[in-house]
């Protein structure tokens, strides 16, 4: 990375200007916040993810194929390593407490898809001491792999357990003959998550797990246009998200 | 003032060779580690933190510790530490290495370490915690040296060493509140967000850290010429009693809060911890030697009689011991169970982790050995 002696001077001054009053903190700070989660200004891209039309075929994968091939994330045999960009998990586990022994008997036990939740009031961000991660002006979350120092303060802080980190070299579990030419391999020892593909969003294409997907279960757009088809499915739904009480405003809807 | 150290006993030397072994012996696994990356360790996607950073926490307790000998010397005059701060200081010193070794040794990436200096981030905690262990490392070991070489001429310190130690005090307490609160300011996790995090690591620290200094006192008196005394002893004693009680008490609210709200989130990493029998992955019969130790320490503690010799040296073992299990491995492990998705996943030191972490161990207690020679040969040779 890159750093001009102009770039210096200012995060110099940023940071003296910090050390050296608790109210300059309070004003960077408080106006990083601001912008996180004020006045919507320009697009914020966000998911919808119609429940029943994705349990209707319960062994599908073919949405984490796409992301996972796509985005050469390696097939780690041991769960408790393995990297998972999108991945299917049960309800009740993604949203712990929602569901009751009564309602909706055909949701019970079925599984549903998690992914990064792109938060607009990300914590993962807010902890990350290199600004590895950080948000983009239309709400996705980014990660710099080669800024990462890998110290997992991302994971411990993320409260849905999207982030996962390079045990080993992921390297290792890409089958060589089809890894994509057009997208990064990633080294050991940092962390990675789904961006919403942020270089496909930038050609003006959707995610490739939307695209995947037969169903037509996952549907993506600006929640700020009105005539997107996130907001059009959201009017006419009721939509749940994850842990909504912890005020991290994600930007993945889960139609009902 | 430095040669001091190359001039020791055989036992002086059999101790350095010891834990130069040990040091070896870490750096041996930890060079494997950085080729094989962490998947030597125990962590997973579930608990992404462990032992390194239990006892990276555990250590900043015991390096602001410092402050309970410092505080009463220099503001409340109490004479009898005089002998005992620079080893507090010392104490310090090599705690906030291992500290920085501990989070040195944890990173995946560990040769960017210094992206977090060039690329500051004020809203992380983390930045914040380098930043003020690194100038409590500095103003411990200024403090330390200045004061000792004034006494090895015999001449009072310099003037300007006295600021830095008033300084020091309130230091002390913000590098254990802004580990705390590394902690105590992530949403979902509900055994680290409260807000007493930061005052039950006070009193844990002003705990363990004290028991540790009258352990070394101890060595002191029995393997060299230079004797603190019994005094000092008594009253970091009495610090202990205090401030143990506090951490038993502080950690009896989490409890009372936890399950008299009934919320199943704040309950479940308690739950796992302290109930958790029989699952061959829970931490719960480390949890519950801790506790042990507790009461078997707070015991000896409120009774005057065993305030003093062998009684003083047992319960400060305990003391250390009891706080060692609940904040250097139960804390941050017990934070991760269960996980975001309520999974329950199971964590255990491996051998590479468990050697590197004694690598650690065996770097601080080198560094201390080498300034409490030091101070221990400048001592004897101002008493003659």
């Amino acid at each position: 990375m890159e750093m001009t002696r102009l770039d210096f001077l200012k995060k110099a001054w940023r940071t003296g200007l910090v050390l050296f009053g608790g109210a300059s903190f309070e004003v960077v700070s408080g106006s990083a916040l601001l912008a996180a989660d004020g006045k919507p200004s320009g697009r914020r891209m966000a998911m919808a993810i119609d429940i029943r039309a994705c349990v209707k075929d319960a062994g599908c994968v073919k949405c984490i194929s796409a992301c996972h091939r796509g985005h050469n994330v390696p097939v780690i045999p041991d769960a408790k390593r393995a990297i998972t960009w999108i991945w299917k998990d049960t309800i009740d586990r993604a949203m712990p407490g929602v569901l009751d022994p009564y309602s909706g008997a055909d949701l019970r036990g079925a599984n549903t898809l998690l992914l990064c939740n792109q938060c607009a009031n990300p914590p993962c961000v807010r902890v990350c001491p290199t600004g590895a991660t950080w948000k983009r002006e239309d709400g996705i979350v980014m990660m710099d792999q080669h800024r990462c120092i890998g110290c997992r303060y991302c994971m411990a802080a993320c409260p849905y357990g999207s982030r996962s980190f390079n045990w080993g070299d992921p390297r290792r579990y890409l089958d060589k003959g089809s890894v994509a030419r057009d997208y990064p391999t990633r080294t050991k020892g940092t962390v990675e998550k789904c961006e919403f593909c942020a270089e496909r969003v930038d050609r003006g294409l959707g995610p490739l797990c939307a695209g995947a997907c037969a169903e037509k279960a996952i549907l993506f757009g600006d929640l700020n246009a009105p005539g997107s088809a996130v907001r059009k499915a959201l009017a006419g739904r009721i939509a749940l998200r994850r842990k909504p009480e912890l005020g991290t405003d994600p930007s993945v809807y889960y139609l009902l | 003032m430095i040669e001091k150290v190359f001039h020791g006993s055989r036992r002086y030397w059999l101790l350095l060779l010891v834990l130069g072994a040990l040091i070896a012996t870490g750096i041996f696994f930890y060079l494997r580690q950085t080729s094989e990356g962490l998947a030597v360790t125990g962590m997973s996607r579930s608990v992404s933190w462990g032992l390194y950073i239990a006892q990276f926490t555990f250590f900043v307790g015991v390096a602001a510790s410092a402050v309970t000998v410092v505080l009463p010397y220099y503001l409340h005059d109490y004479k009898a530490f005089g002998k005992i701060t620079i080893l507090g200081e010392f104490l310090a010193v090599s705690s906030v290495i291992m500290c920085l070794l501990f989070i040195f040794v944890d990173l995946g990436q560990p040769f960017r370490i210094l992206h977090v200096i060039l690329y500051p981030s004020p809203t992380s905690p983390m930045f914040w915690d380098t930043v003020v262990l690194f100038i409590y490392l500095v103003l411990n070991l200024v403090i330390g040296w200045t004061v000792l070489t004034a006494e090895y001429r015999g001449t009072p310190p310099p003037s300007w060493v006295k600021p830095l130690i008033i300084l020091s005090i309130p230091w002390a307490i913000s590098i254990h509140t802004v580990t705390a609160f590394l902690y105590a300011g992530l949403p979902g996790r509900h055994l680290w967000l409260s807000a007493i995090t930061a005052a039950r690591f006070l009193a844990s620290a002003f705990s363990s850290g004290p028991a540790l200094l009258i352990i070394l006192c101890r060595v002191a008196r029995r393997y060299t010429d230079f004797d603190p005394g019994e005094k000092p002893e008594r009253a970091l004693g009495l610090i202990i009693t205090y401030a143990f009680s506090a951490h038993i008490f502080f950690i009896l609210l989490e409890v009372f809060t936890a399950f008299y709200s009934g919320i199943p989130s704040h309950r479940a990493s308690l739950e796992r911890l302290f109930w958790g029998w029989g699952d061959p992955a829970s931490l719960t019969p480390f949890m519950w030697l801790s506790m042990m130790l507790a009461a078997a320490a707070l015991f000896l503690l409120y009774t005057p009689a065993r305030r003093r010799d062998a009684g003083l040296l047992i319960a400060s073992i305990a003391v250390f011991a009891s706080v060692w299990i609940e904040k250097g491995l139960g804390f941050v492990v017990g934070g991760f169970n269960p996980d975001p998705m309520e999974y329950v996943p199971a964590y255990r030191p491996t051998v590479p982790e468990s050697f590197i972490t004694a690598g650690v161990w065996a770097t601080g207690l080198y560094i201390l050995a080498l300034l409490f020679k030091i101070t221990a040969a400048v001592r004897a040779r101002s008493s003659e």
